[in-house]
C-alpha cells in the first residue's frame, strides 16, 4: 500500500507506456491469456486480391438478414389462421387472409421502415445466395479447395444448401398466391420419393397439403433451426480460414510458405469494415429503389387460385426450369408409381450436382494423383481440364435457369412453346457439351499466349545524336515482373509428357 | 532491379524502421485522399442525419432508404479508402508454419485411442456389444417422437377426395350452380357442397366444371353420362405438381397449368397433350337432378392431383 499513487503523474507512471488502455490489457491478460494471441492475430496477414472479396460479401449479406430479419420478427405473426384484413392497403380491405400474409402486409404498410427493412432481407437473400456461388466459383477455378482445405470446400457447400432452403423457407412465410403455389409444389415434390414420399409429405406438413402447421414449422425453422446451423458453419469455416491461414495467388516473395499482404489491424480491419458498410448501403439502396416481392399485388394463398408468369427466386431458378423440360415420364406398374417426371428433375438431379460437388476434392486428388498440400492458387487457364468441367457445370445451370421461364420467352420473343420447350430440351444438353472442349481449347490458347492477363508497357524511343531513332520497351509494371502471376509448373501427372516452354511468348503445347 | 521494386518485396511486419516505405501510406497525394475521406464522411453524416429526420415525420420508404443506403455507402467507402490509401502500403509477409506435428506426437495420439481405448473395449467385448446395441435402439426409438408425432400416417386420404353420390356442386361462395348458370364454353371453379370454405377442399376437391356443348357430352368411351347438357368436370389439380390447372383457352380447348405449361384436352378426357404432366385429369362424373341443380354421381375414380408411390 505504500506506493497507493496519489497524484495524477504518480498514476500516470503507474499504468506505464500505454496508459489506461495497456493497463487494462493487462488485467485481462491476467485473467485470460489473450495477450501473446492477440497480437498474432492483429499482425495476422491478408492477401490482397479482389476475388477474395466475394466471402466477404456473403459473410457480410448474411449479417445483414440477421439484423433486418430480427427486426421482422418483431411484426411477423407466423399462423395460419384466418382474419379479415383492415389494413392500408384498400384493395385488400374486407378479404379473408391468414394472420401471416395480414401482418406481412401490415409490417410493410404501417410500421416505419418496416417495407424497407423487409426489402433489405429479400434483397439481402438474394445476394448472399449469389455471393456463395461466385465466392465458390472463385475457391473451385483457383484450386482453393485442394488440400488441406477440403473440409472447409464441405462446409461451404453445406451452407450453400442450407442458404437456398432457408432461402425458400422465409420465401414462403408471407403465405400469399405467388409463395403458396411454390409451397404446393415443394410438398408434390417430397410426394415424389419413391417409397416414403407420401410419409415424408405428410409428416413435414403434418397432413395432407396444406396442413394446419406448416406455417408455424416454417417459421421455426427459418428464423431459428437453419439460421443457427449456419451459424455454427460459418464460423467453424472462419476459425479453419484463420487456422490453415489464407491461400494466395503466386507472385513476387509469395511461396507455399509463406503469406503476403496486409496486416489485420489496421488496414484490413479498416477495408472489411468498410466494405460491411457498402454491402449494407447497396442494400439499402435497392430495398429503396427496387421493389421485390409485392406480396399485396399477388393477393392470398388459396389453393384453387394460381397466377400466372411467374417464377421463384433466382436460386430456385434451375429445379423449376428443369421440371419443366422434362419429359411427361411416369413409371406406372406393379401397384406402384414413381413419377420420374417429378423425382428425376428436382430429386435426382440436384442430389447428383450437390454430390458432385462435396466429391470434387476426392476425385480430383484420385484423377490427378495430387495429394501435395497447396497454399498457392492456380490461375485457371493453367488448370485447363478443371476450368473446362466448372465451366461445363455452370453451363448445364444456366440453360436450366433460362428454362424456368419458357412461357415468358415464347410471349416475349412471339414463339411457340413448343420450339422453346424443345430448344431447351436440346440445348440441356447441347451447351455444356459444347462447352467443356472451348473452354479447354481458350486456356490451351491463352496458355501460350505472352504476358495473358497483363498491362501492356510502353516502348520507349529515343533520338541519337546522330539522329538515329532506338525503341526500348519500358520496363514492366511492378505488379506485373516477370515472375508475377507465373504458374506453379503444371505437375507431369496432370497430362503427361507436356513439357511447359522455359522462353516466354513460346509455345511448345501440341495440336 | 528498380528501386520502387525493393520497395515491393515482402518483409515481416515487426523489426521494420520508422522510415520504411512500406510503412508509409499507398497515396501519391494523401492530403487529397484524406479530403475525398473527410468530405465522403461529412456527407454520410448529413445523410444519416436526413434519415433520422425522415424517420422521425414518417416520409415514404424509399427516402428512409436513400438516406440511409447513401449514408452507410459513403461511410464505407471512406474508410475503404482510409485503409487502402492512408494505412501502411506494405507488403508484409507472415510465414506459415506446418499443421501437421511430428511422427511422435501423431504416433502418441494414435496409441492413446488404439491401445489404452482399444484395449479397454477388447477386453470388454460383451459390455461393447450391449452398448452398440442400446445405442443402437436408442437411436430408432428417439426418431419415434421426432418423425412420428410430425403429422398422421397417409392412409387412404390421398385416394379420397370429399365428392360423393349426390354432393352439390357450389362456387367458391357456396352457391349450388344450376344448369342454366353458364353460357358455353364458360367455366367455373366447384366445390362438394360445404367444402368450399375448408383447406382441403381448396387444396383438394376443387374441380373445374366447363361447359362445353348444350348436349349430353361425352369425352371418352366409358363415360357416356357423366357430362350432361355438356357440362364436363375435371379435378383442378394438375397431375404433375398439384398447381391449379387454372387457364382455360377456350377456342382450342385445352386447360392450362400455369406453372409448368401443362395442356390438357378437355374434349377428350382431359388427355395431357403438351408439358410435363404425366397422366389426363380425372374426370367427375355429374347429374343434372329434378330441380336442375349439377351434383356429382360419385367421388373421382382414381387418385387427383401429382403422383405417388402408393398410387397404382
Amino acid at each position: 500500500m505504500s506506493n497507493l499513487a496519489t497524484t495524477r503523474r504518480e498514476k500516470k507512471a503507474n499504468q506505464g507506456p500505454y496508459g489506461k488502455l495497456g493497463q487494462a490489457l493487462g488485467e485481462l491478460d491476467d485473467r485470460l491469456g489473450v495477450a501473446k494471441g492477440g497480437r498474432t492475430f492483429l499482425d495476422k496477414i491478408f492477401p490482397d486480391h479482389w476475388s477474395f472479396m466475394l466471402g466477404e460479401i456473403a459473410l457480410y449479406s448474411f449479417v445483414i438478414l440477421l439484423a433486418t430479419g430480427v427486426f421482422l420478427t418483431l411484426y411477423y405473426v407466423p399462423s395460419q389462421a384466418l382474419v379479415t384484413y383492415h389494413g392500408s392497403y384498400l384493395p385488400l380491405v374486407g378479404q379473408k387472409v391468414t394472420q401471416a400474409f395480414a401482418s406481412t402486409v401490415d409490417l410493410s404498410f404501417k410500421v416505419r421502415t418496416g417495407l424497407l427493412m423487409r426489402q433489405m432481407h429479400h434483397w439481402a437473400c438474394d445476394i448472399f445466395v449469389g455471393a456463395i456461388v461466385v465466392h465458390m466459383a472463385r475457391v473451385f477455378f483457383t484450386g482453393a479447395f485442394r488440400k488441406p482445405r477440403e473440409l472447409n470446400w464441405t462446409i461451404g457447400t453445406t451452407l450453400l444448401i442450407l442458404a437456398i432452403v432457408n432461402g425458400f423457407l422465409g420465401y414462403s412465410l408471407p403465405d400469399d398466391l405467388v409463395s403458396g403455389t411454390g409451397i404446393r409444389i415443394a410438398y408434390s415434390i417430397i410426394l415424389s420419393v419413391p417409397v416414403v414420399g407420401s410419409y415424408l409429405g405428410f409428416w413435414v406438413f403434418g397432413g395432407n397439403f396444406p396442413g394446419a402447421a406448416i406455417i408455424p414449422r416454417f417459421f421455426i425453422l427459418h428464423v431459428l433451426i437453419v439460421p443457427a446451423i449456419i451459424v455454427t458453419l460459418v464460423t467453424v469455416h472462419m476459425v479453419l480460414l484463420v487456422r490453415q491461414k489464407h491461400t494466395q495467388f503466386p507472385g513476387e516473395g509469395r511461396t507455399e510458405k509463406n503469406v503476403v499482404g496486409a496486416p489485420m489491424f489496421p488496414v484490413f480491419m479498416a477495408k472489411t469494415t468498410g466494405f460491411l458498410f457498402i454491402v449494407s448501403g447497396f442494400t439499402a439502396l435497392l430495398g429503396a429503389f427496387a421493389q421485390i416481392n409485392p406480396i399485396w399485388q399477388f393477393g392470398p394463398y388459396d389453393a384453387a387460385r394460381i397466377s400466372y408468369a411467374v417464377q421463384p427466386d433466382w436460386y430456385m431458378g434451375f429445379l423449376d426450369g428443369a421440371l419443366r423440360i422434362f419429359p411427361a415420364w411416369s413409371f406406372m406398374g406393379f401397384g406402384h408409381t414413381i413419377p420420374l417426371e417429378v423425382t428425376i428433375p428436382a430429386v435426382i438431379l440436384p442430389g447428383l450436382i450437390f454430390n458432385l460437388v462435396f466429391a470434387w476434392p476426392a476425385l480430383e486428388r484420385k484423377f490427378t494423383g495430387d495429394h501435395e498440400m497447396h497454399n498457392l492458387l492456380d490461375r485457371p487457364i493453367n488448370r485447363p481440364k478443371r476450368t473446362a468441367a466448372g465451366a461445363a457445370i455452370f453451363a448445364l445451370l444456366a440453360i436450366l435457369f433460362i428454362a424456368s421461364s419458357t412461357d415468358v420467352i415464347a410471349n416475349f420473343f412471339h414463339l411457340s412453346l413448343n420450339t422453346v420447350l424443345w430448344a431447351m430440351r436440346f440445348l440441356t444438353f447441347i451447351v455444356p457439351i459444347v462447352t467443356y472442349p472451348v473452354t479447354y481449347k481458350i486456356c490451351k490458347e491463352l496458355q501460350g499466349v505472352a504476358n495473358a492477363g497483363k498491362r501492356k508497357t510502353a516502348n520507349v524511343v529515343t533520338r541519337t545524336s546522330d539522329g538515329e531513332y532506338q525503341a526500348t520497351p519500358s520496363p514492366a509494371y511492378v505488379d506485373d515482373v516477370a515472375h508475377e502471376l507465373e504458374p506453379t509448373p503444371v505437375p507431369a501427372f496432370i497430362t503427361p509428357g507436356e513439357t511447359e516452354s522455359n522462353e516466354r511468348g513460346v509455345r511448345t503445347v501440341d495440336r | 532491379m528498380t528501386e520502387s521494386h525493393e520497395q515491393r518485396t515482402p518483409v515481416a511486419l515487426t523489426g521494420l524502421r520508422e522510415d520504411d516505405p512500406r510503412l508509409q501510406p499507398a497515396a501519391r497525394h494523401p492530403e487529397t485522399v484524406e479530403r475525398v475521406i473527410a468530405i465522403s464522411f461529412v456527407l454520410g453524416l448529413v445523410l444519416f442525419a436526413l434519415f433520422g429526420y425522415f424517420f422521425i415525420v414518417n416520409a415514404p420508404a424509399w427516402t428512409l432508404g436513400a438516406t440511409l443506403g447513401g449514408g452507410m455507402s459513403l461511410l464505407g467507402f471512406g474508410l475503404v479508402a482510409w485503409g487502402k490509401y492512408l494505412m501502411p502500403r506494405g507488403p508484409f509477409v507472415e510465414e506459415r508454419h506446418t499443421l501437421a506435428n511430428s511422427k511422435a506426437d501423431r504416433d502418441a495420439f494414435a496409441a492413446a485411442i488404439v491401445e489404452r481405448g482399444g484395449g479397454v473395449i477388447k477386453r470388454r467385448k460383451m459390455l461393447g456389444g450391449l452398448l452398440g446395441g442400446g445405442l443402437g435402439v436408442f437411436s430408432v426409438v428417439a426418431l419415434f417422437p421426432l418423425l412420428r408425432s410430425l403429422g398422421p400416417m397417409p392412409k387412404g386420404t390421398l385416394f379420397h377426395t370429399d365428392w360423393r353420390k349426390g354432393s352439390y356442386a357450389v362456387d367458391q361462395t357456396g352457391r349450388r350452380i344450376h344448369q342454366d348458370d353458364l353460357t358455353i364454353g364458360s367455366l367455373v371453379t366447384i366445390f362438394p357442397e360445404g367444402t368450399q370454405d375448408t383447406d382441403r377442399g381448396q387444396a383438394v376437391d376443387q374441380t373445374v366444371l366447363i361447359r362445353l356443348s348444350n348436349a349430353d357430352f361425352v369425352t371418352q368411351k366409358g363415360r357416356e353420362n357423366w357430362a350432361p347438357m355438356g357440362y364436363v368436370a375435371y379435378s383442378k389439380l394438375c397431375t404433375h405438381l398439384g398447381c391449379p390447372v387454372g387457364l382455360y383457352e377456350q377456342q382450342l380447348e385445352l386447360l392450362v397449368c400455369p406453372c409448368h405449361q401443362s395442356m390438357f384436352d378437355v374434349t377428350n378426357g382431359a388427355i395431357p397433350n403438351f408439358g410435363p404432366a404425366p397422366r389426363p385429369l380425372p374426370q367427375l362424373p355429374l347429374y343434372i337432378d329434378a330441380s336442375g341443380y349439377i351434383r356429382a354421381q360419385r367421388d373421382y375414380d382414381q387418385p387427383v392431383g401429382p403422383g405417388f408411390w402408393e398410387r397404382s
